[in-house]
């Protein structure tokens, strides 16, 4: 795949209420294809509306979502995962019960209706992309074991496995490295950085030291708006910027 | 659910102490025991048998629904009933010349057989009727119901509220289905007599067979590629819709599926057990299959069989002796399962067989 700096994701005026609250307030945001992006913003500044509202978890009130070139206001959250936008949740969203092997499988199947399900038999090539996978998340000694006997880490890299086997055309990542050691965090980010070569990443984050390591692009939240965005100099120098996270320190 | 997760992980060694080709042999070898049974059993105890081994066949479908899929159905009476209804009605027309009507028909004033019948004159119209009807019932009332994101707790109660409603509409529509009383005193099945040992030992034959290609048929289902999906949607429905997969239409169709399987059992059971009433489809016997299956062990096909026969069993001679005690005796006994063997009998049996591979 080639990365071109084409929009990849435009959401225009999206407006979520939850009984009367604004989480989402006539947003407006765009990301390109050849930038690492990461969404940052005090707690309720919208990031995981927004989040929902991309994926088709949550429908916005007014507004319009544009995924690689295509409409996708009010499409169902599985039409929208099929077209190739995959998201890794804040916990880590795995299948312990079933094998890391498994888990990576039902991400990988290439359909994924009912019949497909039914007949879908693997093949050699489907069976080396999971290998394939497996390897670049270290996992790949333990295909066998159960999901649910892996360690908070390597549950992480699971589901950020489960995203890449996919083969999707936009990654949605919330917190990837919440909870994790420092070693881990090190790992994500080599990690996070290899993905973003092939494939646009888009990340939601809270710790800046990580945030300043791997943006290309930050874009700020704030009571549901963008405050502002560009690189994270830039951005960390803006005076509002500073007045809303000091303002929460104060606070 | 992380303790159960590191169960199964050690399970996966004693699980190749009986590698498939023993289980194979096992299967085998109890398909022949039980078609050979009729040589050895007499026959009261065979129809009883016989009877027990149909409803098996209901079970094992709820489990392919509850334990691999996560839906607890307390409705199941109502597609078996269903089932053995379709059955009981073909079965009262053959008993009657040309022309003539059921009884309690005639008794509520009907001069013509209504529309509703008369396609269950012919054996075969019945028997395609019994498979398509119920399945495609179950199947498209879960799709509404799932489409509306209605689940766990929620989906067991608007089962239940089947059941009540279903089970109150065959007594209502006396006219039709013979009322609260339901249908009985069958003649003959295909030309032959109820009143005869070898039509009796013939329907045990026909059950042990379609229990063995239920089995076989779900067996092969849940060990597929199917089946690793059903888990993933038991255990991470919103996960699976974010990969790409809508469970809606994969839950509908195992409801569908566990449809097929209680209607099934129900045009086995009718014939064997003389009649159907709509006691039969109600919200108390749609519960006291989620128990056979709890007892027997969630999600292992083999359990829901196990779980069956022996509460039926339990039930036909303590019932017989103690009547009013039988439910205090059942519910004590889900209770303690719940309680203390989450797995039903078939964790018991995983747990002595992991300590003797210890040793």
């Amino acid at each position: 795949m080639t990365l071109s700096g084409q929009t990849i994701l435009e959401v225009s005026d999206i407006t979520v209420s939850f009984d009367g609250f604004r989480a989402l307030d006539e947003l407006s945001f765009v990301m390109y294809d050849d930038k690492l992006t990461v969404v940052i913003g005090p707690n309720g500044a919208g990031k995981t509306t927004f989040l929902d509202v991309v994926t088709g978890r949550t429908r916005a009130q007014n507004g319009s979502v544009r995924f690689d070139g295509r409409d996708i206001t009010g499409m169902a959250d599985y039409r929208i995962a099929r077209l190739g936008m995959a998201r890794k949740f804040q916990a880590p969203s795995i299948f312990p019960d079933l094998s890391v092997f498994e888990n990576l499988r039902v991400a990988a199947s290439p359909t994924k209706s009912l019949w497909s399900g039914l007949t879908g038999r693997i093949d050699a090539d489907l069976r080396s992309h999971i290998e394939q996978t497996a390897a670049a998340i270290g996992l790949q000694d333990r295909l066998p074991r159960k999901g649910g006997a892996l360690s908070h880490g390597q549950r992480q890299w699971l589901e950020i496995g489960m995203v890449l086997a996919s083969r999707p055309r936009l990654i949605l990542l919330d917190e990837p490295i919440a909870g994790m050691t420092l070693e881990e965090i090190a790992h994500t980010d080599r990690l996070l950085r290899e993905i973003s070569r092939e494939t646009p990443l888009l990340v939601i984050e809270h710790d800046m030291g990580f945030v300043r390591s791997i943006a290309d692009r930050v874009c700020v939240f704030h009571q549901g708006r963008q405050l502002t965005e560009g690189s994270f100099d830039r951005v960390s120098n803006d005076p509002r910027v500073r007045e809303i996270y000091l303002g929460e320190k104060a606070a | 659910m992380s303790a159960s997760g590191n169960s199964l992980t050690l399970e996966a060694p004693a699980s190749r102490i009986f590698p498939r080709l023993y289980k194979l042999g096992a299967f085998i070898g109890l398909l022949v025991a039980l078609l050979l049974a009729p040589l050895v059993i007499p026959i009261t105890p065979l129809g009883l048998l016989g009877q027990f081994l149909a409803l098996a066949i209901l079970a094992i479908g709820l489990d392919l629904i509850w334990g691999y899929t996560g839906i607890l159905s307390l409705g199941q009476g109502v597609f078996f009933g269903l089932g053995g209804y379709l059955i009981a009605m073909h079965l009262k027309l053959q008993g009657l010349d040309p022309g003539e009507l059921p009884d309690f028909m005639t008794w509520s004033g009907i001069t013509s057989l209504p529309l509703v019948w008369q396609p269950l004159e012919s054996f075969w119209l019945t028997l395609s009727l019994m498979f398509v009807a119920p399945g495609l019932l179950a199947f498209l009332f879960a799709l509404v119901v799932f489409r509306s994101r209605i689940r766990g707790v929620y989906f067991a109660i608007i089962t239940q509220a089947l059941a009540v409603g279903v089970s109150t509409l065959f007594v209502d529509l006396q006219a039709y289905t013979g009322g609260s009383s339901g249908l009985t005193s069958f003649q003959t099945i295909l030309g032959f007599s109820f009143y005869d040992n070898s039509t009796q030992i013939g329907l045990y034959e026909v059950t042990v067979v379609l229990l063995a290609l239920t089995l076989a048929a779900l067996w092969w289902l849940t060990r597929s590629h199917f089946g690793t999906l059903l888990r993933a949607i038991r255990d991470g429905e919103n996960r699976m819709r974010f990969l790409g997969y809508n469970p809606v239409t994969y839950k509908a169709f195992v409801f569908g599926v566990a449809g097929v399987c209680a209607a099934l059992a129900g045009a086995l059971y009718v014939p064997q057990n003389g009649i159907i009433a709509p006691a039969m489809l109600g919200v108390v016997p749609s519960i006291e299959m989620v128990i056979w299956v709890a007892i027997g062990g969630r999600g292992t096909i083999i359990g829901a069989l196990i779980g069956t026969l022996l509460v039926s069993y339990l039930k036909y001679y303590l019932s017989n002796a103690y009547a009013d005690f039988w439910l205090y005796l059942i519910g004590a006994l889900f209770i303690a399962v719940v309680l203390f063997l989450p797995d039903g009998l078939m964790g018991l049996g995983r747990r002595f067989a992991r300590r003797g591979a210890a040793a």
